[in-house]
């Protein structure tokens, strides 16, 4: 007879692979739908064309390494990985695109690695990378924000878009109808000061307002996330902390040539990053110090890369460099166990 | 004393491959195999180089003390890479100005360095040269595959710019396999080298397992096998 007193709560709930993914995807909700009503029904025809591709290379790759079929594809850990790709991809990038990029999650930094739980990257930033470097056109072809052009739901129905993604006709209305990404701008904004290129693109005068409104969506559902506790805190507050105070520090000293914290923390990638990359319980850093540090790291290289870099965004190299650093960091961060008076840190520890 | 030239001849092709197996040479295989001429260039040039070191280290072996053999081995070698790059500069102007830096780098590839020490210098010449072509044939041939693969992937076409080694001729060798393609940057750049080279090794040890399967199955198993004997090795 057992004599140990448990206190509540007596009744648990397994946390499964399936049911944390499900509530990820539950959290990505608002932001795909921010980006629905921004940026037209391409999101969504991505979303599902991703998935779709994602099941079938997620079967074929288990049939081929003998695992149980129904046991893995029934997490949902490959849809995942085809939603994070999808709304990173621009919404009218071409069929071949998105397919390639989940070929290359799915395949190559997922299951090459060992499947599920052994990728030491991030199979949806592994594959973000290898399009940018790969096809820059198609990549940076965003179309501008619906505030912009005002009439956008009448220009793209969703027969049109379904056909831009997929048909072979070349889009009439690309011209008119994409163009940089605010982060773009700025990017290359040739000689003028920041305050000047504000005045001048029209993105940034008129258009940013969508930008501020999507990274709101995944703000939304990062908090949610972090109310069911599917994440921590860690990692997020660490790398939103770091380059907003990297690039206050920066902007405070000159405002003309660095943009304003405001700008980095809203636009590009930086909210989906925070909330939804970042914190892969796979690739990142372990305990919760780690996480810190992980975190910060990933603010700053954003920072560097979005300043310096050749890339207007940087966040899939950022992330994957720090994914390379992980084990370290994990070496130096292990929290002390019970009954050692100091925590171990790196190999030679002895305590 | 025989020489087991078959031996030889598999070592150098598959067994002991220097790009597969040994990993030798990684430096130009990975850097200059964006397309198949500038892999067969190197090829060719390495391979040469190979044969020629193997012969001189050979024939040498007797005489070189043990202590400074790798220095001379070096020299040896650089002299070699000299002769060659002084040939391409005359007779393939436009790829020795592709290839660059690599074509004087061949004195440091391992693979060429390592077979003067681990091979040339026990052994005779014959075999040595065999074993210089061999070896060289095995690297070439690697270097080929990874180039054609990362040519065809990053442009869609393949044997483009033959002329470069074959003269006016080999210009229309030129195969395009997909028309219209939008070309695919990641395997020119060097992140496609390191995958190709990687799912190559993947599918020799692939099939080397394979093979390794089917001798098990068709070798007689042992019926009986000797009982164990038990051996004392401590105290």
């Amino acid at each position: 007879m057992s004599l140990i007193r448990m206190s509540s709560p007596h009744v648990y709930k397994a946390n499964s692979t399936a049911n944390v993914m499900r509530l990820v995807m539950l959290a990505m909700l608002p932001g795909i739908l921010a980006m629905t009503l921004f940026f037209g029904w391409g999101t969504l025809i991505q979303i599902a064309w991703a998935a779709l591709l994602a099941l079938g290379f997620e079967a074929a790759m288990l049939k081929l390494r003998k695992r149980p079929l129904g046991f893995y594809l029934g997490d949902y850990s490959a849809i995942v990985t085809a939603m994070l790709i999808a709304v990173a991809l621009p919404p009218l990038a071409p069929w071949w695109l998105t397919g390639v990029g989940v070929f290359v999650a799915i395949v190559i930094a997922k299951h090459l690695y060992g499947g599920l739980g052994q990728n030491p990257f991030n199979p949806a930033m592994v594959a973000y990378a290898l399009l940018l470097i790969s096809f820059p056109v198609e990549m940076t072809r965003w179309n501008l924000p619906f505030v912009l052009t005002g009439e956008g739901w009448s220009i793209a129905p969703f027969f049109d878009t379904l056909g831009v993604i997929f048909g072979g006709a070349e889009p009439v209305f690309f011209d008119q109808f994409t163009g940089a990404t605010p982060l773009d701008e700025i990017r290359h904004r040739g000689g003028l000061t920041t305050e000047e290129a504000w005045r001048q693109s029209e993105v940034l005068a008129q258009g940013i307002g969508a930008w501020h409104a999507v990274s709101a969506a995944w703000l939304m559902g990062g908090i949610f996330l972090l109310y069911r506790k599917v994440i921590t805190w860690h990692a997020p507050v660490a790398m939103l902390v770091t380059l907003g105070l990297i690039s206050s520090m920066f902007f405070g000293f000159d405002p003309d040539n660095y943009a304003d914290p405001l700008f980095h923390l809203t636009t590009g990638a930086t909210m989906l990053a925070a909330f939804f990359i970042i914190t892969d319980p796979v690739s990142s850093a372990t305990s919760n110090r780690g996480r810190l540090v992980f975190g910060a790291c990933i603010g700053l290289l954003v920072f560097i890369i979005r300043t310096w870099g050749n890339y207007p965004d940087g966040f899939a190299f950022a992330v994957l460099l720090m994914n390379l650093a992980a084990p370290f960091i994990d070496l130096y961060t292990q929290p002390r166990s019970y009954g050692h008076s100091r925590a171990n840190k790196g190999r030679g520890g002895n305590s | 004393m025989s020489v087991d030239y078959r031996k030889i001849t598999l070592d150098g092709l598959w067994h002991n491959n220097p790009a597969l197996v040994q990993l030798l040479g990684l430096c130009p295989l990975l850097a200059v195999t964006a397309s198949v001429v500038n892999a067969l260039g190197l090829g060719l040039a390495s391979t040469i180089v190979l044969v020629c070191s193997n012969l001189t280290v050979s024939i040498f072996r007797k005489l070189v003390p043990e202590t400074v053999r790798l220095p001379i081995f070096v020299m040896i070698i650089a002299s070699f890479v000299t002769a060659i790059e002084l040939l391409m500069q005359a007779f393939t102007y436009e790829l020795y100005l592709i290839l660059g830096i690599f074509i004087p780098l061949i004195v440091t590839n391992c693979a060429i360095m390592g077979r003067a020490d681990a091979f040339a210098v026990k052994n005779p010449v014959r075999a040595s040269v065999v074993d210089g072509l061999m070896m060289g044939i095995g690297f070439s041939v690697v270097l080929v595959l990874l180039g054609g693969m990362r040519e065809l992937l990053g442009t869609g076409a393949l044997f483009a710019n033959m002329h470069l080694l074959f003269g006016e001729a080999a210009r229309s060798w030129q195969l395009v396999i997909f028309d219209d393609y939008r070309g695919f940057l990641f395997a020119i750049l060097p992140p496609g080298a390191f995958v190709g080279l990687g799912l190559m090794i993947a599918l020799k040890n692939v099939i080397d397992a394979r093979l390794e399967e089917k001798r098990k199955a068709s070798a007689p198993k042992p019926e009986d096998a000797p009982p164990s004997k038990r051996v004392r090795v401590t105290g």
